[in-house]
């Protein structure tokens, strides 16, 4: 006889499956190869929040009432995020690669997966202090519609700044954090000088290609979301997408070994896991 | 499949720790891993710190590591720590009761991934963490040790696993070791 209680959990694992087929043939979202445990737990929690039974019941609503999927789509992915996250790895960048930037007239630079956008911004404060900001472009992308408008925003809750203050000065800030931003009610708005070189877009690294060359891509914490399948998927992209000698930061526990291209890269600074392409 | 330990431990938990894998035998042979509260910005010198206690080698998991045996896996600090089959996932989820990593989040993953051949070991804390997935771990089919709450720096823990859950053993840390050799040392095999 089957036990109930784990046939029902592979019952589950199929119902998971279905709802990703249907919402990548329909909406053309692929979640597909994320990391199932991770994944998993995300969908639970959404059935919790809509008061739904089943993910068959989940299923049927995302795809029969469109706004549905927007608040799914909030939910699956998650945006959870900080200005200078890992502190350490801002100032190893500031040690490591500016001084290799100092030598290009021209730095085109892509965050993906930039979420609300806070790491951008905190790139941005960086590259002014160290005079280099004028001669960047950054493309900030994100595969979700919505926290790219509040990226493109600036905004974010007064309440986080004395933790973000924190963050900045020991990720080797050179002022006083304040002059980035005016508060204006429960509101920081970051200053409108830090976006004049950032672009904003949409651009899904499962489903979408490489759109220009670069010479920074950071993409951190996003990988940790996918399976290897994926992961190499992404990587085999920031290869077709990073100049020679380009630099590649990853998240702090994510690795190079899943790249197809692993020996194409060196370490710059190993445990803040930036490399640097070679060939 | 082969079996799998997960450690849950909050204050008090690093010396529990260390007697515990002080006490491991050189032919254990399955992976743990081990979810320990700890400050977010805490540095690896954990690992360190354990090392010179373990026989066993200790690593910090970087995403989507192979679960080997006779493997220590510790959670890296600000990151949820969850298992698969033959592998681990990490991820910055938002906190689970104010913890990540959380032990819940680990036990609960190992329920599904390891069910019967899963041990959940909860330790010494002062907060719940860990109650609920140790009854995950159970209604699985799995093992739960319990750290006897009068040998623990703070006893909230373990006692809210015995109140979520039946342990099969609730043991001071020396006996945890023991009885962890005993359930997955090569040698008790032969
Ligand atoms: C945890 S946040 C990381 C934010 C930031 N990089 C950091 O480290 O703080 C993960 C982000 O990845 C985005 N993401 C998830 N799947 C994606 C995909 N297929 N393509 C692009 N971005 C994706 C999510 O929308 C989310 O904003």
């Amino acid at each position: 006889m089957i036990d109930p209680h784990s046939s029902k959990l592979k019952l589950e694992d199929i119902e998971i499956q279905l709802l990703l087929e249907g919402i990548y043939q329909y909406y053309g979202y692929d979640f597909r190869n994320y990391a199932m445990s991770s994944l998993k737990r995300r969908i639970r929690r959404i059935l919790e929040v809509e008061n739904l039974d089943t993910v068959s019941a989940l299923q049927d609503q995302v795809l029969h009432e469109p706004e549905s999927l927007q608040r799914f789509l909030l939910a699956i992915t998650v945006n959870v995020t900080s200005m200078f996250r890992d502190p350490a790895f801002f100032i190893a960048f500031r040690n490591q690669v500016v001084p290799l930037l100092r030598t290009y007239p021209y730095i085109r630079i892509w965050h993906a997966g930039c979420s609300q956008g806070q790491e951008v911004y905190s790139m941005a404060i960086v590259l002014q202090e160290e005079g280099l900001y004028k001669r960047c472009r950054i493309y900030a992308t994100d595969a979700n519609e919505q926290v790219i408008k509040q990226a493109k925003s600036g905004i974010y809750p007064i309440s986080l700044m004395q933790q973000y203050t924190q963050l900045y000065l020991q990720a080797g800030g050179k002022h006083s954090f304040s002059e980035y931003y005016t508060a204006a009610y429960d509101n920081a708005i970051f200053r409108a000088s830090l976006r004049d070189n950032i672009v904003f877009s949409q651009h899904n690294l499962a489903t979408d290609h490489s759109f220009n060359e670069f010479h920074v891509i950071l993409c951190r914490n996003v990988l940790i979301y996918f399976d290897q399948t994926l992961q190499k998927r992404v990587h085999q992209l920031f290869h077709e997408s990073l100049c020679k000698l380009g630099i590649l930061c990853l998240g702090r526990q994510e690795s190079i070994r899943f790249s197809p291209y692993e020996n194409d890269y060196e370490a710059v600074e190993k445990t803040e896991k930036i490399y640097r392409r070679l060939s | 499949m082969q079996r799998l330990v997960v450690i849950g431990a909050s204050l008090g938990g690093l010396t529990t720790l260390r007697t515990i894998l002080q006490g491991l035998a050189t032919t254990f042979s399955a992976p743990i891993a081990i979810v320990q509260h700890r400050h977010k910005e805490s540095k690896t010198g954990m690992t360190k710190a354990l090392q010179l206690h373990s026989p066993l080698p200790i690593r910090e998991v970087e995403d989507k590591d192979a679960i080997l045996p006779g493997y220590v896996y510790l959670a890296p600090a600000d990151y949820h720590l969850l298992v698969e089959p033959d592998h681990f996932v990490l991820s910055v989820d938002e906190p689970v009761s104010y913890a990540r990593p959380s032990i819940d989040v680990l036990f609960e993953s190992a329920a599904e991934s390891y069910a019967e051949q899963t041990i959940g070991v909860i330790l010494t804390g002062a907060n719940q963490d860990g109650a609920l997935g140790a009854s995950a771990i159970k209604a699985q089919g799995g093992t739960i040790i319990v750290q006897e709450p009068t040998t623990a720096t703070s006893a909230v823990m373990p006692t809210a696993a015995l109140n979520q859950t039946t342990a099969d053993w609730v043991l001071p840390p020396t006996q945890i070791a023991r009885r962890l050799n005993a359930l997955c040392s090569v040698s008790s095999l032969t």
